[in-house]
Formats: C-alpha cells, structure tokens, sequence
C-alpha cells in the first residue's frame, strides 16, 4: 500500500525539479525582470477555452492574430511579444493554478486580459503579492481598479459595469425622466454591479425599478422570470443577460406583446450572435449603448480602421469571427497592451504598470469621442464612455453622443 | 517472479513497510524544497480534493453508495472556513474541525432520511443537494458575500519555521491530509469497516449478522461529507479565496471520477485519482488548446477501461513484481483464517464480481442496476 | 385566477421542455437499467446536426428526420463500443464512462460548431391559443402533441409488442432473458438508439424557443431527471406527468412565495425529488422494486 504511494511521489519530485533560482527566460534577464529581453517579451493570460463561458474564447483568438500582425511588423520597440494562454473552464481555482504556472514556469512579464470577475480576484492576491502586473483585465466588476493602494499592480480595461449602467440611467434621464423600470440580471457579480450601478445613477430622479427579477446562468430559459415582469407592466426593461438569455428574453417579450422600451446590455447586444438568431423584426427599438465599431454595421463600412481590421483578420486570423463583437474587443486590448509595452520606461514590471497608468491615445476601432486615458491613482480606469444606439431596421443607430460617467 | 518474497506479518515484511513510509514521508517532505509556488500550489489543491475524495471512497468504493452530491460538502466545508477565518478572529486552525463538524451535522441530517433510498434513487437526491447548494450560497450573502465570493486570510508562516508561504501551505495540508488518510485506513480496518463491507455485499445477511444497517450508513454519510468539509477547509487555505464558480455541479463528478481512477475500494486511490483530475484537465490544453474537454473525457473514459481497478491497482501490480508477500503456512487447519493483512487485499474483494445476475444479497444495492 | 391559471399554464409548457428529455431518460432506465448521464449532450449534438442540415438547405421535416436517424445510429455505436465492456462490472464504471462522453460531446460540439447561439427554426407556426384570458402558445401546444403521441407509441411498444417484451426482459434480468432466446446485447443497442433518438426529438422540439447553443440541455437535464424521478423512472407516462408537476410547482412557488423568488425556485422541483425518492421511490406512476429474499 505504501509502495506505491513511494513510486507516484518519486516520480513527482522528478518532474518538479526546478531550475528556479537562475534568472528570467532568455539573456540578458535579471531577476528585476523576467519574461522580457531585447528581443522578445512574454506575456500570458487565463481564458475559458471550454465550460460554459467557452464563447468568450473569442478573444485570444483575436489576440493571437493581433500578436501575430505585431511580430511580422517588427514587434514593440524591438521586441517581439509571445502571447501564453491556458484555459480555466471558468473556474477561480484553476484560474490561479494558470496564473501560478505563466509566472512560476513559463516566466511571463506579465498578466494581460484574463477573464472572469471570480477569476481575476482569485489572482489578485498571488499577483500583487509577487509584484505582477495583472492588466486590462477582461471583466468590468467595479472592484478591479478601485483600490489602488491595496492592488496597484492590477488595472481594467472595459468599461465597468457601473459605468455602463449609468450611461442608460443618463439615457433615460432624458428620454423617459418618469419611466417604470423593470429588471432582469444575472445572478452572479456581473448582474449584481450592472443593477447597483443602475439604482445608483437614478437616485433622486423620477424613475423607479418596479420589478426585479434574477436567473442562474444555468437556468435553462428566462421565459418564466421575463413573462413575470411583463405582468408588472412596467414601461421600460432594463436587460442584464448574457447573450442566450438576452436572445430568449427579447423573443419572449415580443410573445408576450409587453412592449416596454428594451434596454439590452452590451455583453448581450450583438448584432450578428443574439439579434440575428431571434429576428430583427423582434429587436426593432432595442437600446444599447457601446463603445467600439461593429464590423458589420454599415455605417463604417468605408471606415478605415474597420477595413483595415477586417483585411487584417483574414490574414492573421482567419478563423475568427469579424461579426462577433468579441473579435474586435481582442484587437483593441492588443492595441492598449501595446501602448503600455511602448511607453515603459524601462523594461521592468514597475514600469510596465506605471505605463499602463499613465496612457492616453485614441483607436481607430473605437467609437469616435472615446479615448484610452488612465491617470494614475486618481483614474485607473482606461475606458469610461459609452454612447448609446438603438436598433432601427438591421442595425444599431448612434444617438446623441458620447456619454461620460465615471467609475470612481 | 518477484525480486523480493516476504511471509506477512514476520519481521522483514515489518521493516520494508516501515522503510517505505519512511522514505515516502521524506519525498514528500522534500517536494516543496525543490519545485516551484506553481507546482506546490497545484499539489496543494491536489491534497484538498484527495482528501474529499477520500470520504466518497469510503461512500462508494466500501458500502456501495453512491453520491452525487460530494461537491456540495466541500463547498459548504469551504465557506464555513473561509466565513470563520473572515469575520471571525478565531485561531485559523479551528477552521478545519468547524468546516467538519457542520459538513458533519447537514450530512447526518441529510444521511438519516437518505438510508432509505438506494442505487439511482440515492445518486438523484444527492445531485438534488449538489444543485441545490450554489443558489443557498448566493442567497446567504452575509456569510457568504453572495455571488461577488469571500476572501480569506491565508494560514500565516509560523515564526519558528522558516519556509515560503507556498511551501508551508503545502506542508500544512501534507499533515492534514495525511491524517485523514490514517483515519480512513483504521475506519476501513475496524469494525466500522467491516460492517461497511458486509452492507454493500447484502444488507438482509448484514442486518441479521447484527449490523445496524440504517445507523451505520446514515454515518457513514455524515464521515464523508465531514471528509468533504475538511477537503472544503484545506481548499480555503490554499486558494485564500471563495466564489460559487468554484464549486460546480461538475466538482461532484470530479471527485468520483477521481475515486474511480484512483481505485474504488483503496484509500490510497483517493490520492492517486485527485492527482489526475487536477493535472489532466490542466495539461490537456498543452496538446491542443481547442480541444481541452474532448481530451480529458476521453482519458477518463480510457482509464476506466484499461485499468479497472484504478491508479491504484496498477501500482499494487507494480508492487507485486518487486516484492510479494505471502501467508505463512498455516500449523492447523483454523475454521477462521486471521483476516488477511491490509496490504494484501486486492481490489477484487472491494469491487463488486462482475457477474451481472444477481448472485445473492441486495441487487439494488449494488447501485444502479434495478 | 386568471394570473394563476396562466402560471399553471405557463408551468406546464416550461415542464414539457423538461418532459421531452425525461422521456428519453425513461427509456434508456426501462430498457437497459442505467442512467445515462450524457443524454443530454448526445441529444443537444443531435440537434446541432438538424440545424447543421437545415442550415445547408435540406428541408426542415428532413433534416430533422436525419438527425433522429443519425442519433438512432450513434446510440447504438455507443452502447456497443463504450457501455458493453463496462456494462457487467461496476456500476460507477459506468456513471463515470458517461461523464466523461458528456465531457467529450459537449467539447466536440463546441469544436465543431462553435459557442455562439443558433436560431433553430421553428418547427410549429407562431401564434397563440387562447381560452378566455389565457393564453398558450402554438408550439406550447405542438410540443404537448408529440409528447402525448411519444408516450402512446411506447406503451404500445412495451406493453404490446413482442420487442417491447423483449427489451423489457433484457433490462431486469439479463440473464433469464438470454435462457429464453432474447438477444439480450441487440435487445440494449435498440434501447440506447431509441433513446437517442428520443434525446434528439426533444432536442429539435425545444431548440427554438432555448436558442441553440452546446448548453442546450445541461441546465435541462436536472430538472428531467426530476420529472423523471417524481413520476417513476419507468414509466414514461410518469415522466411527462411528473415533469409537468415540477414546472408548475416552480412556476407557481416563483410567482406567489415571495421569499422564494427567482434565484431559489430551484428548490422546489429538488425539495420534491427528496421527499418523493424518501417516500416513495417509485414515483407516482412507477412500479415499486419487489425484491425477493
């Protein structure tokens, strides 16, 4: 009974043997800075390549044909990026697991982009404590970037989910300043933030939530909680769904002939993966608001970023998907890494992290009037601007313009 | 055939075991000094899992019964710990026995009613509780901190001990899982487990030999989920931190999947199967990133055919190629042999004959065959 | 009471989602004694090869008929590849041999098809019934339909056909059913290829009003087998019936106990699959075990 238990450890002492102690990967590294040379810097990331967030994996596939563009065009002041990523199933435990292992074996420089709310605070600690950069991570929970002087190794990127739901608070404000709001949101950190960042941005105004109802991401329909707020015959339906539910919920309204205005997320509010499946002719009126240009959307057909982009994934990435907005959220986070990479200082970690607080540049991808701009302690959030559009014939329509609501 | 022959019981049988666990207890003390926080972190939460899979072994592989609901234990277990190491400023080793004792009461609450239930039946209401557990979580929210998860102060460095964090994480759940390992081997060894045994063979013959057949399995329901609890606490301290995405309907299934791997009916499998389903799963992405799941199903799938007594009954075929202990002969011919010493069972005495009609005792009970 | 007629209603439909895949979970128990784990993901994947088949232009009504075909197929290649060799010997073999071809179907779906959400076409006409105030869908009502009809087609084959029988002596008890002349290894590989095809039917009925996707029938599967439990694992009558009782019950414990809400309504079809496999094991419609001494 014993002896076996001999011959497993045996072997895991074997293969745990570690040459740790030297320095960074490559020459020329010191222990200041691992992961990165004159030549080359490696960077890694934890996404849900499977389980039940697996469409998500949109976005290191964009990356990768981002990195890849960036490397045949000489790479970042010389340097060459090598983009690591493991798949987590969405799990925080494994989550770390990936972290520990990008900065313990494969010796990044840095932690760019991983995913998940549970996930990233899962990290959190382990990076700080070891002075990793963890950044523009892929998550818009509030919390990420908050606190500073506790984290400061740790930055967002999207904008957060507070802000995002402000801008609809603003929105309505002026489009229906006595609305009756009813609410659906997942049940999990993201609904939770959409809809405190909601009843705070109408606090003191003449709108009301007058229904709420939660799911379970793996409920298998929202029908039931949707045709319960339709009976509370609010006149406005403010939806935080993740797409699935976001398509059921948008096909059950129109069941039920409630016709509320529709407010639809961002997460679930694409054009091509949710709105396409149900039928334009249920979405007409639906509101969003969003921050980046769909690559479908005809208004910037002749756009040069968007053909540019659109030339550059069939070359570089031929198997993602230019019609899921994911694709394009990929590009962008490629472009602000960049931007960090370029402007640090010296090519250490600190630097790396006071360059991605100190940025300040316009895309091409994003909508025009917002800008990447972080400022140190006082604004650690990159994107904090949205504008609103509304679905009209197979589209989504700007309206108004560019909307500030911060999130600090 | 073997290297090495040794009679049961004498003197040089003695020494080789004692040598083993000597030799094993220094590797594996050894291990964090030369690795590195990833791999010790890994191994870390290896021990948490082995250590659950621990009590379902004892649950399945020994009396036959099957939960689905293990996963549910270990996350209550999880957030009792991580509850009391948040908000309360009790000494952070409490937080093992707490996370045991209320996964012990909610499994010998559950337990009681659930003797009644068997095979399909039994394996329905344990996933009823597996499913039913992460919305409770999200609704407790001050306990819980609800759907944004809990955050915990990891177990401290002692002062006397100068080690990493990682490594004294690593060594903190080595004792504790090691203890619980020794708890489960005298369970299985005494008369606890034989009465396990004499269920999952025929409960009518168990009940008329005098075994208290509802009592011990509504115990026996409680030890694993309270082994699930501890699993739970280990967990906490190790990842610091507590989100319902942790604990999935997938981690009840997890946690067989490790006991069938490892071996039913060993202990010692337990550890062998939490070894493959925290590293497979990890470095199926490295063969080809799209295609973790297909990878990691087919492997579980392959394993339970290649190798049907588990991890486990490989290693005791490797074992017997190098030392093979056998039974001293007998001076009289005795009605009742000794019982056969624990190394020597094999796998066959604690995995159900594989004839499919029903030779005797309680068809259902052997699961899910009606 | 108009409210409370349309919940029960709105319950009844919901549940006959959860129906059409306890009926498949009914047969596989009835036929050859073991629970399969992966019927969902082996009906979901099913679907995808409709929509696959739709998608490329082929008919609706026949891309349907070639994913029922092809599930009938697969089930019987699996039930002779992966569950004969672990069928004699434990059954948790068996229970984690499904897991990990939940684990495989589930993966290789989204491999080949990917992770976003489908439009399935819809199988009935759009439009509502309505009797007084209340309403039900057309599909609602299709879905009920075939359900009814599935339910009479297997009574009639298990209780009136010769192959009925014989698949019926396969499951309880092997070994009689092969003295007698029943080819008991035919008689399991008919029922795991009924079944999927059964888990394929329910996949096309309710694709369209749950969109498509590789978690089509993971959050359905529970809520089966609760149906499934609640009206009696043999009995497929039981499983519509009982999967009904668990979307009304959820409806109306969603709608009307306040301190229940959205998020725990879960609670009820589980706190049901409790007191019932407590109670009484065998479900409502189901056959209770005799075990002889």
């Amino acid at each position: 009974m014993i002896l076996p238990l001999l011959a497993a450890t045996l072997l895991l002492a074997a293969c745990g043997r570690d040459d740790s102690g030297g320095g960074g990967g490559g020459g020329g590294g010191s222990s200041n800075a691992p992961g990165i040379t004159d030549t080359t810097v490696k960077l890694g990331s934890s996404y849900p390549f499977s389980g039940p967030a697996s469409a998500y994996s949109a976005i290191p596939k964009s990356l990768n044909g981002f990195f890849k563009k960036l490397n045949d065009n000489g790479g970042v002041n010389g340097r060459k990026v090598q983009f690591i990523t493991y798949d987590d199933g969405y799990e925080p435990q494994r989550a770390l697991a990936n972290a520990k292992r990008l900065v313990e074996q494969d010796k990044v420089f840095a932690i760019v982009n991983p995913l998940g709310t549970a996930n990233n605070l899962a990290m959190r600690d382990y990076l700080n404590q070891n002075k990793v950069p963890q950044l523009f991570v892929a998550t818009g929970a509030t919390v990420f970037g908050s606190d500073q002087a506790k984290f400061p190794f740790t930055t967002g990127w999207q904008p957060t989910y507070q802000t995002e739901s402000k801008v609809y608070a603003e929105y309505l404000k002026s489009a229906k300043p006595n609305a009756k709001v009813a609410v659906l949101f997942q049940n999990d950190g993201f609904g939770k933030d959409l809809l405190s960042g909601f009843t705070e941005g109408i606090k003191g105004s003449g709108i009301s939530i007058v229904a709420q109802e939660s799911y379970e991401a793996t409920d298998p329909t929202v029908a039931p909680q949707v045709k319960k707020l339709a009976a509370s015959k609010a006149d406005t339906f403010l939806d935080i769904t993740t797409p699935k539910a976001g398509a059921q919920a948008i096909a059950t309204v129109a069941q039920t002939g409630w016709k509320p205005l529709h407010i639809l997320n961002s997460v679930a509010a694409s054009k091509a993966q949710v709105l396409k499946p149900v039928g334009f002719q249920y979405a007409q009126g639906i509101v969003t608001a969003s921050y980046f240009k769909a690559l479908d959307d005809p208004q910037w057909a002749n756009d040069e970023a968007v053909k540019d982009l659109k030339a550059d994934l069939a070359k570089y990435a031929p198997d993602a998907d230019p019609t899921d907005p994911y694709t394009v959220y990929g590009w962008l986070v490629g472009e602000t890494i960049v931007q960090a990479l370029q402007k640090m200082s010296s090519p250490t970690r600190d630097a790396l992290v006071d360059a991605a607080k100190h940025l300040n540049y316009n895309s091409g991808l994003l909508l025009p009037g917002i800008t990447v701009k972080t400022d140190g302690d006082s604004d650690p959030y990159p994107i904090e601007a949205m504008q609103i559009a509304q679905f009209t014939g197979q589209n989504f329509v700007l309206k108004g313009s560019v909307i500030q609501a911060s999130s600090g | 055939m073997s290297l090495v022959r040794v009679t049961a019981g004498s003197r040089a049988h003695m020494a080789l075991r004692a040598g083993t666990a000597l030799i094993v207890a220094i590797v594996l003390i050894a291990i964090p000094f030369n690795s590195n926080p990833s791999l010790n972190g890994n191994l870390t939460l290896v021990m948490s899992y082995a250590v659950a899979s621990m009590g379902l072994g004892l649950l399945v592989g020994y009396a036959g019964q099957i939960s689905l609901g293990q996963g549910a234990f270990f996350a209550i277990g999880a957030y009792a710990a991580a509850a009391m190491l948040a908000k309360t400023g009790l000494p952070y080793l409490l937080a093992l026995p707490l996370a045991a004792a209320v996964t012990f009461a909610i499994g010998l609450a559950f337990g009681i009613p659930a003797v009644r239930v068997r095979g399909l039946y039994l394996a329905l209401i344990t996933l009823a509780l597996a499913v039913a557990v992460g919305p409770v979580i999200k609704r407790a929210e001050p306990v819980t901190g609800g759907v944004s998860g809990l955050s915990a102060p990891q177990p401290p460095v002692p002062g006397w001990l100068a080690v990493d964090p990682d490594q004294w994480l690593y060594l903190l759940s080595l004792v504790v899982t090691a203890l619980m390992l020794l708890l489960a081997a005298n369970l299985t060894r005494g008369s606890l487990g034989r009465a396990l045994v004499a269920i999952r063979d025929g409960e009518r013959a168990a009940r008329t030999s005098g075994v208290h057949v509802s009592r011990t399995k509504a115990l026996l329901f409680a030890v694993a989920g309270a082994y699930a609890g501890v699993g739970g606490g280990l967990f906490t301290y190790a990842q610091g931190f507590v989100a319902p995405e942790s604990f999935t309907l997938l981690l009840s299934f997890t946690f067989l999947g490790a006991v069938v791997v490892g071996g039913l009916g060993t202990v010692i499998g337990s550890v062998l199967g939490a070894l493959f389903v925290v590293f497979v799963p990890q470095y199926a992405g490295d063969v080809n990133q799209a295609l973790t799941g297909v990878i990691y199903g087919c492997t579980l799938i392959a394993v339970v055919y290649l190798l049907p007594g588990g991890a486990a009954g490989l290693l005791r075929r490797l074992r017997r190629l190098l030392v093979d202990v056998i039974e001293p002969a007998p001076a009289v011919p005795v009605p009742e042999p000794s019982p056969p010493p624990e190394a020597q069972r094999g796998v066959h005495d604690a995995v159900p004959t594989s004839d499919p009609a029903p030779t005797g005792g309680d068809p259902a009970a052997r699961g899910l065959r009606p | 009471m108009e409210r409370f007629l349309q919940v029960v209603v709105d319950g009844i439909a919901d549940g006959s989602v959860y129906a059409a895949l306890a009926l498949a979970l009914v047969l596989i128990f009835r036929s050859t004694g073991v629970v399969n784990f992966a019927q969902g993901e082996m009906a979901m994947f099913a679907t995808f090869v409709a929509w696959a088949l739709a998608d490329a232009g082929v008919p609706l009504l026949l891309a349907v008929l070639g994913a029922l075909v092809f599930a009938f197929a697969a089930g019987m290649v699996v039930e002779r590849l992966l569950i004969r060799p672990v069928e004699g010997s434990n059954p948790l073999s068996l229970v984690i041999v499904t897991l990990g071809l939940f684990i495989v179907v589930n993966s290789a779906a989204g491999w080949i098809w990917g992770f976003n959400i489908k439009e399935f076409p819809a199988l009935f006409p759009r439009g509502v019934a309505e009797i007084g105030n209340v309403s039900l869908s057309i599909e609602s009502l299709g879905i009920i339909a075939v359900l009814l009809v599935v339910v009479g087609l297997l009574w009639l084959l298990f209780t009136k056909t010769p192959i009925g029988l014989a698949m019926r002596a396969a499951a309880q008890s092997p070994s009689s059913a092969r003295l007698v002349g029943v080819p008991v290894g035919r008689m399991l590989m008919l029922g795991w290829g009924l079944a999927s095809l059964l888990g394929a039917l329910a996949g096309v009925l309710v694709a369209h009003r749950l969109f498509l996707d590789t978690n089509l029938m993971a959050g359905v599967l529970v809520y089966s087998f609760a149906g499934a439990a609640l009206g009696g694992f043999d009995s497929p009558i039981g499983a519509v019936v009982g999967s009904w009782i668990i979307g009304v019950t959820e409806a109306l414990a969603g709608t009307y106990i306040d301190v229940i809400g959205s998020d725990l309504k879960v609670l009820v079809p589980l706190g049901i699959i409790f007191v019932v496999l407590v109670v009484r094991p065998a479900g409502l419609f189901g056959s209770p075990e005799v075990t002889r001494a």
